[in-house]
């Protein structure tokens, strides 16, 4: 589904991705970590084009990423992404954070975008917060809305990056239990996360980045068994303690 | 030497067209100068350079400029360039919307630069184009954070109408200048002026002053 080949990327002079590669076949769930600064970030968000990269290739269900020729904007709108900060629209109710995007890019009427929000909502559990504005929402319920949002556009795929660090602890699980549903359900996920108890639980593989690199990359059993590399092993046995 | 405010009342039809003028000409420019300042402060931030230097060479210009060129300019320098009169309202008004323009983009831009870069890549995440992100994402946010700034600037704007005497319009000021002088009462009519330009401007700045109270929570 998702094919990632040789991406170097420079920001100016610096070179913040090297040579990356990797894929996410359908249905798979893979989840990228590494220390801050490592890359993730932007390797994710060049996934779907909202970074641009200068050597290799990307596709997503067979449509190169970086072509000139692509409407980046018609496979954004396939491709659901959640950010660190939600990035809810602040000026915006619950409702039409999620409408927005149904209505003006898949061309659906009010009525079928509604009706397709209020169905997410109420499978997130926050169907009696509709009509709120983000503003008036938990870390944790914004979070959920931002999930909603990328999931009412029926999409081949989610990108997660770090979806729950700028939670407070006691709302991570929530956020992490829709995500698990979601990926029990089949969906084809990256998640860049530190939560590895939800790479446990629901990951394939893991991807594991130092400085624009990827160190290791290998099935789930085997990274949390033997890490091959001394840096995943450091920041294994490091984020575990903290945990 | 006995004052006589009757003078007021006896004339109120005729300076409340002035005042009328003054709040057209106010309104119309702003709207104008905002819809203009918006496609300025698109192109000043658009990336394109050639789009940016444009924008930034009309803003610096017509910072540079008395207003009151500007309106001169119209008022008898274009008419010789295309052969007919464009008249004492067209001229201020074309004036006053360009002058504004400039004043409102910067106001405009730093609006727009006060909305988060996670909000456009959420956006465009989404699938909606630039345009769309700009419409319906930034622009409402962006508006929401300078009404204030606006408005403040739109209360300048009201009282720089009073130039439009200079192209022979009856504006409030220009009415009551009328009034004093063939009544012989310039005392009473300057009072009034004042006191109808400060309940105006003033109400204005705490009505800006109460929204800024209410975005600031
Ligand atoms: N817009 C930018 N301009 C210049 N450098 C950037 C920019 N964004 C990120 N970087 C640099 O690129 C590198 C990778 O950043 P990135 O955000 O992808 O890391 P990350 O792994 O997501 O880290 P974190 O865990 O802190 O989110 C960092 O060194 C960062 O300083
Ligand atoms: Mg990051």
């Amino acid at each position: 589904m998702i094919e990632i080949r040789d991406i170097d990327k420079w920001y100016g002079t610096t070179q913040v991705l090297r040579a990356c590669s990797t894929s996410v076949a359908k249905g798979e769930v893979v989840v990228v970590c590494g220390p801050s600064g490592s890359g993730k970030s932007t390797l994710i968000k060049c996934v779907n084009g909202l970074e641009p990269f200068q050597n290799g290739e990307i596709t997503v269900d067979g449509v190169p990423v970086g072509d000139r020729g692509t409407n980046l904007s018609k496979l954004r709108a396939r491709i659901g992404m959640v950010f660190q900060n939600f990035e809810l629209y602040p000026h915006m109710t619950v409702t039409a954070n999620i409408c927005l995007a149904q209505e003006k890019v898949l061309g659906r009427s009010k009525a079928e975008a509604e009706a397709k929000a209020a169905g997410l909502l109420s499978r997130v559990g926050l169907s009696e917060h509709a009509r709120k504005h983000p503003g008036q929402l938990s870390g944790g319920q914004q979070q959920r809305v931002a999930i909603a949002r990328a999931l009412a556009m029926d999409p081949i795929a989610m990108l997660f990056d770090e979806p729950t660090s700028a939670l407070d602890p006691e709302m991570i699980n929530e956020v992490l239990e829709v995500m698990v549903e979601l990926a029990q359900e089949g969906m084809t996920m990256m998640v860049v996360t530190h939560e590895m108890g939800f790479a446990r639980k629901v990951a394939d593989r893991v991807v594991f980045m130092d400085k624009g690199e990827i160190v290791e990359d290998a099935e789930k059993d085997a990274f949390f068994g033997t890490p091959r590399s001394d840096r995943a092993q450091q920041f294994l046995s490091k984020i575990l303690h903290h945990i | 030497m006995a004052f006589d405010f009757g003078v007021i009342f006896d004339s109120l039809p005729f300076l409340a067209e002035g005042l009328a003028l003054s709040f057209l000409l106010t309104l119309l420019a702003a709207a104008g100068g905002i819809v203009l300042a918006v496609i300025l402060a698109l192109m000043r931030l658009s990336g394109y350079t050639a789009l940016a230097l444009i924008s930034a060479a009309y803003v610096n210009f017509f910072r540079s400029m008395p207003l009151i060129l500007v309106i001169f300019w119209f008022f008898f320098l274009v008419p010789l360039l295309i052969g007919r009169p464009v008249g004492g309202f067209y001229s201020a008004l074309i004036a006053f919307t360009l002058f504004e323009a400039a004043y409102y983009s910067e106001i405009i831009r730093a609006g727009i630069q006060s909305v988060s870069r996670g909000q456009v890549a959420a956006g465009y995440a989404t699938g909606l184009t630039y345009g769309q992100t700009m419409r319906f994402i930034v622009l409402p946010q962006a508006f929401r954070n300078m009404t204030p700034v606006l408005l403040t600037q739109g209360i300048v704007l009201f009282q720089d109408t009073s130039l439009v005497f200079v192209v022979a319009l009856r504006d409030f000021m220009t009415a009551t200048t009328i009034v004093a002088r063939n009544e012989g009462r310039l005392i009473e009519m300057y009072l009034f002026a004042a006191a109808v330009y400060f309940v105006i401007c003033f109400s204005g700045s705490l009505y800006v002053r109460r929204l800024q109270g209410k975005f600031a929570r």
